[in-house]
């Protein structure tokens, strides 16, 4: 006979105490753990969300990144090339270069070691009036691309200009009745219209475009040209400095270089912006989930201290019903000789086997429940997965803690039963 | 082995001083088998409560084997009581939930003993019950309960004997089994104190004593 065949046997014989009691932990623990457990499913998922995010945010930058990388390589910088003796107040005012310088230069350009220019149209542009009409036009000779002989051959940005035909704007069809197929006499030399483009809404609409040899043959400017045109120029010094500093060394420094369009300094601009739009997005999305964690950390905060006081005196309500229960059995055993705190330990022993017992079942079903729960929230998608959830740790509080917790309980139950005085006891019995 | 001297014990409530034991003194010594009669509320209970080392009287002396339980600790005193005296009461007071062996084993609680189990066998052959050891109280009759409290009063082999009113809830019959129990007990050696009203019981004895108010009276 010992100690624990005692308890045991009690515990056999008021199963419903025995098992009101546990059932109180049993609640309060799979509380607890269920709460705790799903706080933490909810941090696994943020922060995999978070990473998963952050990933494809990287991911998203990287690509555009390398998007605008091989954009800005395709387009480069678009450049005008013009003499150096060129006036530019004038350039801008009358909206073409007055003076002019050897056709060769294009050549030059293509055939230099600049690899970074890959359209080279060189032009005659001239703004006058169509003698024949007594129109305002503008004037563009063009050969169309000169061939870079080393290179791989770009597909032309503008195809050459047959000669003896012209290519009209919108407008010269407009007021002037030409269209395709129609003849035109312009300084003198008659001209088939081979193509009309559709309206611009710029200058091309009062543009008129022949060969550029037939140009210059027209405005005896034999050999001459006005302007290089220099699209998606990409050297080793991808700036507008570094583009103006080689194309000019090219040519002897007898040109002046314009950059047209700042389109890499515009796209690397929109580049950081998405960029700063996708860190946005991830810190929203971040902002949103600790939110989420802050009000479930709320309630647990009020939740999880509620179940356990309703544990602890639930289970030393018990812990006094069942000692006033057997009042008599203690005063005869105390009477025959067990000390007090042997009564202490009959009653404290029972309240940790309760305590036991409801965390262990308690953490099984709190456990069980939140992942369930989670798995449900997910629904199908990321679950966390039941190795990610579970806590040694959270395990381990679960049946230290509970037993503790009824131990404390019912210290105060056990304490009476264990002070109460035998004899007492025996007389009124 | 008992000895009792000028025993005084009052009772105090609310506005009510009872005096249940006036200066009793009484001795029974090994081998006697003493009983007190007299009517309810006489101070027999108190009497045998105060001489088993379980009521600290106001005033007089216990001695038991020559010792004086109340000048030990309460724990000390538990563990004296362990192993010198046995107690059989009316009611019986067996644990509920534990079958006749464990109850009859339940004061090795505390005094352990590696041969408990030994003697608890001896004893409950002994008072006839070897086929109930598996059974609990509550499937025992009344004079069976009372052999099982009186087979736990002896596992420890004490020296003296303490019964309140043993035969109170028996038929005479089993009056008679326990009553010849405790004179065996006594005839072994052991001193016996019985208390009771009941006359049979004190035919047992080899002394009977009177007591009334709290007094010795004869």
């Amino acid at each position: 006979m010992n100690i624990w065949r005692l308890v045991a046997k009690e515990i056999a014989y008021r199963k419903l105490n025995f098992g009101l009691a546990v059932l109180a932990v049993l609640v309060a623990v799979a509380c607890l753990v269920g709460e705790l457990t799903l706080l933490r499913a909810h941090e696994i998922r943020a922060e995999r969300l978070s990473s998963a995010q952050d990933a494809r945010t990287r991911h998203m930058v990287d690509r555009l990144t390398d998007d605008y990388r091989v954009i800005t390589k395709q387009l480069g910088y678009n450049v005008l090339v013009l003499p150096a003796r060129q006036d530019l107040g004038r350039f801008y005012a009358q909206g073409y270069a007055t003076e002019t310088m050897p056709e060769e230069y294009a050549r030059r350009l293509a055939e230099s070691r600049l690899v970074t220019v890959q359209h080279l149209l060189p032009s005659l542009q001239e703004k006058l009036e169509w003698p024949e009409h007594k129109f305002p036009i503008v004037l563009m000779g063009t050969r169309g691309e000169v061939p870079q002989g080393r290179r791989d051959p770009k597909e032309a940005l503008q195809p050459p200009v047959a000669k003896g035909t012209m290519i009209v704007g919108a407008v010269l069809k407009e007021r002037l009745g030409l269209d395709v197929g129609s003849r035109a006499t312009l300084l003198g030399r008659t001209f088939t219209v081979a193509k009309v483009h559709p309206p611009r809404g710029t200058e091309d609409d009062v543009t008129v475009w022949i060969d550029l040899a037939e140009a210059q043959a027209l405005r005896g400017q034999a050999g001459r040209i006005n302007a290089i045109l220099a699209l998606s120029c990409i050297c080793g010094e991808a700036t507008p400095e570094g583009i103006r500093r080689e194309v000019t060394r090219a040519l002897d420094n007898d040109v002046q270089v314009l950059e047209l369009a700042p389109q890499a300094a515009t796209r690397r601009a929109a580049r950081i912006r998405a960029d700063e739009h996708a860190k946005e997005a991830v810190a929203s999305q971040e902002a949103g989930h600790e939110e989420l964690r802050l009000v479930r950390e709320a309630l647990a905060s009020w939740i999880i201290p509620l179940v356990v006081v309703g544990c602890v005196v639930w289970v030393g309500v018990l812990a006094l019903g069942n000692a006033r229960e057997r009042r008599g059995e203690v005063g005869i055993l105390r009477a025959i000789g067990l000390r007090s705190r042997q009564i202490l330990a009959v009653f404290l022993t029972k309240a940790v086997l309760v305590g036991l017992a409801g965390g262990a079942v308690g953490y099984a079903i709190g456990f069980g429940v939140a992942a369930a729960w989670d798995g449900r929230e997910a629904a199908g998608g990321d679950v966390v997965g039941l190795a990610a959830l579970f806590s040694a740790g959270l395990l381990a509080g679960a049946v230290i803690l509970a037993p503790l917790l009824t131990a404390v309980a019912s210290l105060v139950p056990a304490v009476l039963a264990a002070r109460q005085d035998p004899a007492v006891v025996l007389r009124e019995e | 082995m008992l000895r009792v001297e000028n025993l005084t014990k009052h009772y105090r409530g609310a506005g009510k001083n009872v005096r249940a034991l006036d200066a009793v003194s009484l001795a029974v010594g090994p081998g006697e088998f003493v009983a007190v009669q007299g009517p309810s509320g006489c101070g027999k209970t108190t009497l045998l409560l105060a001489a088993g080392g379980l009521l600290r009287p106001d005033a007089g002396r216990v001695a038991i084997a020559g010792e004086d339980p109340y000048a030990f600790s309460p724990e000390a005193r538990a563990r004296f009581r362990a192993s010198r005296v046995g107690f059989v009461f009316q009611q019986f007071h067996l644990v509920p939930y534990l079958t006749v062996l464990d109850n009859i084993l339940a004061p090795s609680l505390a005094s352990p003993s590696a041969n408990a189990p030994a003697r608890a066998r001896e004893l409950m052959a002994h008072v006839g019950l070897a086929d109930r050891a598996a059974h609990v109280p509550a499937e025992l009759s009344t004079g069976e309960r009372q052999r099982v409290a009186l087979a736990r009063a002896l596992l420890n082999c004490p020296g003296l004997l303490l019964a309140d009113e043993p035969t109170g809830n028996l038929d005479p019959a089993s009056a008679k089994v326990v009553l010849g129990h405790l004179a065996e007990f006594a005839a072994a050696g052991g001193a016996v104190l019985l208390v009771t009203h009941d006359p049979l019981a004190a035919e047992y004895a080899g002394r009977a004593v009177k007591m009334a108010c709290g007094r010795l009276v004869d």
